[in-house]
């Protein structure tokens, strides 16, 4: 294969070389190393935490998820069990091995709760998010040893806890927080709204592979 | 597949025949993707601007190419991730094999990916003893009719829900023959629960590629369903399937890719999934594939480098030209006779398989300009289809009657004076003999055009001649 290697970059190398200013070269290195921002819609750019908040839930609704507020990280297991009572849902569910979801009063609840990976029966998971983009409602999950990735899909429903404090305007700002954090994980999930298919018929329905139902717990404060 | 694009004419008709296609066609033309498009560009008051960036951002890379391809290729392998360079689909398709071969895999679930349908690998996969499943919902329904895609991000928008229900009770004989298929629903729910047990079970899972980052080393795939993420998370191996023009340099400039992708695509403001996979699973990780492989497919891109076809590399194949083509809207993707189909399909496909074979499909376009004007980098597919009939031209490969047509076409133009003449001269002749109607209904040599649609006749006085008279 290193035959085939060596020929493709160097067919590429004769074509694009041809005329290419060496300034070029460099402007790509350091295009890498300060990855400058392209233009960033101005939808979301410079907005205060609450209208930041709010265009987060506008578009994240429009999306099909739900969202429902609660003021601080305690109230999370009594929102979760109101939900799923609500709409008839098994009270039994899996939580990511995150301590910031085994840390909340999941006791004061009929909620019966495991924590670790999701199998395949777990018809309810919750899992925590890393970060969400205002501009378009869209959830950032991280992978690592407190978030396995096939728990935000293999469970119908997915219910996911998210600080309002990593509510983030735009991608760049979340490009911005993920450096800052950590290294870049094996998996970073976009996610919005619930899975969906328009391939029988052009016929719009939630609910293809991934989860049927998506609800978003909003914690105003800490969690 | 068995590229049938040399049939195209005969592939056409066939398709303007065919009512249930038409249906399914008119729905899509009139209420699809375009429409919401429409909706999603309306809404986004820099979207023409992020249209430009895109395009530029695409030039600089490929400007670039072999120092991004070679900083992603040290990322993804200082993940612990494999390359494999191939420099067309046979050895994509040897490449994919050996790795099932060397971790003994017997099923794969794959992903919906155009490079895998350009290698055909599902057939060859087959033909050596192992069976991949296609999960993204309209791969899966042509894969169990064997048939082609008929649309880059719908591969399935031909048929009607009856033809998907009548597929399903022949391909799932274990069900009970009287359950109910009349709805979608029933129906997806069936394909939901059939696909969950492969999902589970495969070995190895193979998806593409919208996006390949040269900053982390990573792939991107941008779904609706989640079959992507099931199929590349729960088998021990996950292959990518890509090729050379996929990368871009960073997150940021994903992210101005990803703002075009969705919202020419479908009209979403944001696909539902999204996800950016960075080699294989860490020791300290709790789920994911042990091995990460990225097949890096040529197969005649880099041909097109510092070319005039070289803006075809900046496609990141959305299907607004789709879309948005009449003729596409007409006859469907089939017609096209292999996998690209449309706009991008007639400037592509030349390139992948010859342009003898091909050569029908830069033709099958009135060069309305629909498609270079929705185009999320701006591609200028009409003058690359122009510039495919030119070659076709010089090669010889234009049939006989065209050829002659337009170099007599050609003589005259470069002779004014003779030209006038002759066209004035063909003007009264014309105006003459069609002085009653004022259109024809058959005329000699042009039964081409009059079969399906009358000529107006010429007034008499061709403009040049009215031109001199006023003055």
């Amino acid at each position: 294969m290193s035959d085939a290697r060596d020929e493709i970059l160097g067919r590429i190398r004769a074509a694009v070389s041809d005329g290419r200013p060496d300034a070029a070269r460099a402007d790509a290195a350091s295009r890498l190393e300060t990855h400058p921002r392209n233009l960033v819609p101005a939808r979301a750019r410079d907005l205060g935490a609450e209208a930041r908040e709010n265009l987060f839930v506008t578009m994240a609704e429009e999306a099909d998820a739900t969202v429902a507020r609660v003021a601080v990280g305690g109230d999370v297991p009594r929102e979760i069990a109101r939900y799923l009572a609500e709409r008839n849902l098994p009270a039994r569910l899996v939580a990511a091995p995150d301590p910031k979801l085994e840390n909340l009063p999941w006791q004061e609840t009929a909620l019966e709760l495991r924590h670790g990976i999701a199998a395949d029966d777990d018809a309810v998971g919750v899992t925590a998010s890393f970060a969400a983009i205002a501009e378009t409602g869209t959830l950032m999950l991280v992978s690592g040893p407190a978030s396995p990735t096939r728990n935000n899909f293999l469970p119908e429903t997915h219910v996911v806890v998210l600080r309002a404090a990593d509510v983030v305007g735009t991608y760049e700002e979340a490009w911005e927080r993920l450096r800052a954090a950590r290294a870049m994980p094996r998996i970073v999930n976009f996610i919005t709204g619930p899975s969906r298919t328009g391939d029988i018929a052009q016929k719009l329905e939630l609910g293809a592979h991934g989860p049927r139902r998506l609800h978003i717990v909003l914690v105003e404060d800490g969690a | 597949m068995e590229a049938t694009s040399r049939a195209f004419s005969a592939n056409a008709a066939r398709a303007l025949g065919d009512a249930q296609l038409q249906d399914a066609l008119g729905t899509m033309m009139r209420e699809g993707f375009g429409a919401r498009r429409a909706k999603a560009v309306a809404r986004l008051p820099e979207f023409e601007a992020l249209r430009e960036e895109g395009k530029t951002l695409k030039n600089h890379v490929l400007q670039n190419l072999d120092f991004y391809l070679e900083t992603w290729e040290r990322n993804v392998i200082a993940r612990g991730g494999y390359v494999h360079w191939c420099r067309d689909a046979a050895e994509a398709r040897a490449a994919v094999l050996a790795i099932c071969h060397g971790t003994g895999a017997r099923t794969v679930t794959k992903g919906k990916s155009m490079v895998g349908e350009e290698i055909a690998i599902n057939d060859y996969l087959e033909a050596n003893g192992i069976t991949p499943v296609e999960t993204d919902l309209g791969e899966y329904i042509i894969q169990i009719r064997h048939e082609g895609p008929s649309h880059i991000i719908a591969p399935a928008v031909h048929l009607a829900k009856e033809q998907v229900a009548e597929s399903f009770r022949a391909a799932h004989r274990g069900l009970d023959p009287a359950r109910p298929l009349s709805e979608p629903r029933q129906m997806l729910d069936e394909a939901r629960a059939i696909l969950r047990r492969q999902f589970l079970a495969a070995d190895v899972g193979i998806t593409g590629a919208n996006f390949l980052v040269a900053e982390t080393g990573s792939s991107i795939i941008v779904t609706n369903e989640g079959n992507g993420d099931l199929t590349q998370t729960l088998p021990r191996i996950h292959v990518v399937l890509a090729s050379i023009e996929k990368v871009v340099p960073t997150l940021e400039d994903a992210a101005l890719m990803l703002r075009l992708l969705a919202r020419s695509a479908t009209g979403q403001e944001f696909s539902t999934y999204t996800t950016i996979s960075t080699g294989p699973r860490r020791p300290e990780d709790t789920d994911g594939p042990e091995q990460y492989h990225v097949i890096m497919l040529d197969n005649g891109r880099s041909a097109l480098l510092g070319g005039e076809m070289q803006d075809m590399l900046r496609c990141i194949r959305c299907g607004a030209c789709l879309n948005h083509c009449p003729v596409y809207g007409a006859v469907g993707g089939h017609a096209y006779g292999w996998v690209y189909p449309g706009p991008m399909g007639a400037v592509l496909t030349p390139t992948l398989i010859g342009l003898a074979d091909a050569a029908a499909l830069p033709n099958a376009s009135t060069f309305c300009g629909r498609c270079e004007s929705v185009c999320p980098v701006k591609i200028p597919l009409p003058k690359l289809m122009r510039h495919w009939r030119e070659r076709e031209f010089d090669q010889k490969l234009a049939p006989p009657v065209a050829r002659w047509g337009l170099a007599a076409w050609a003589f005259l133009a470069q002779r004014p004076a003779l030209y006038r003449v002759a066209s004035s001269l063909a003007a009264r002749v014309l105006g003459w003999a069609g002085r009653s109607r004022g259109r024809f209904r058959a005329l000699p040599m042009a039964s081409g055009w009059t079969r399906v649609r009358d000529l107006p006749a010429p007034e008499g006085q061709s403009f040049m001649s009215q031109w001199a008279a006023r003055r």
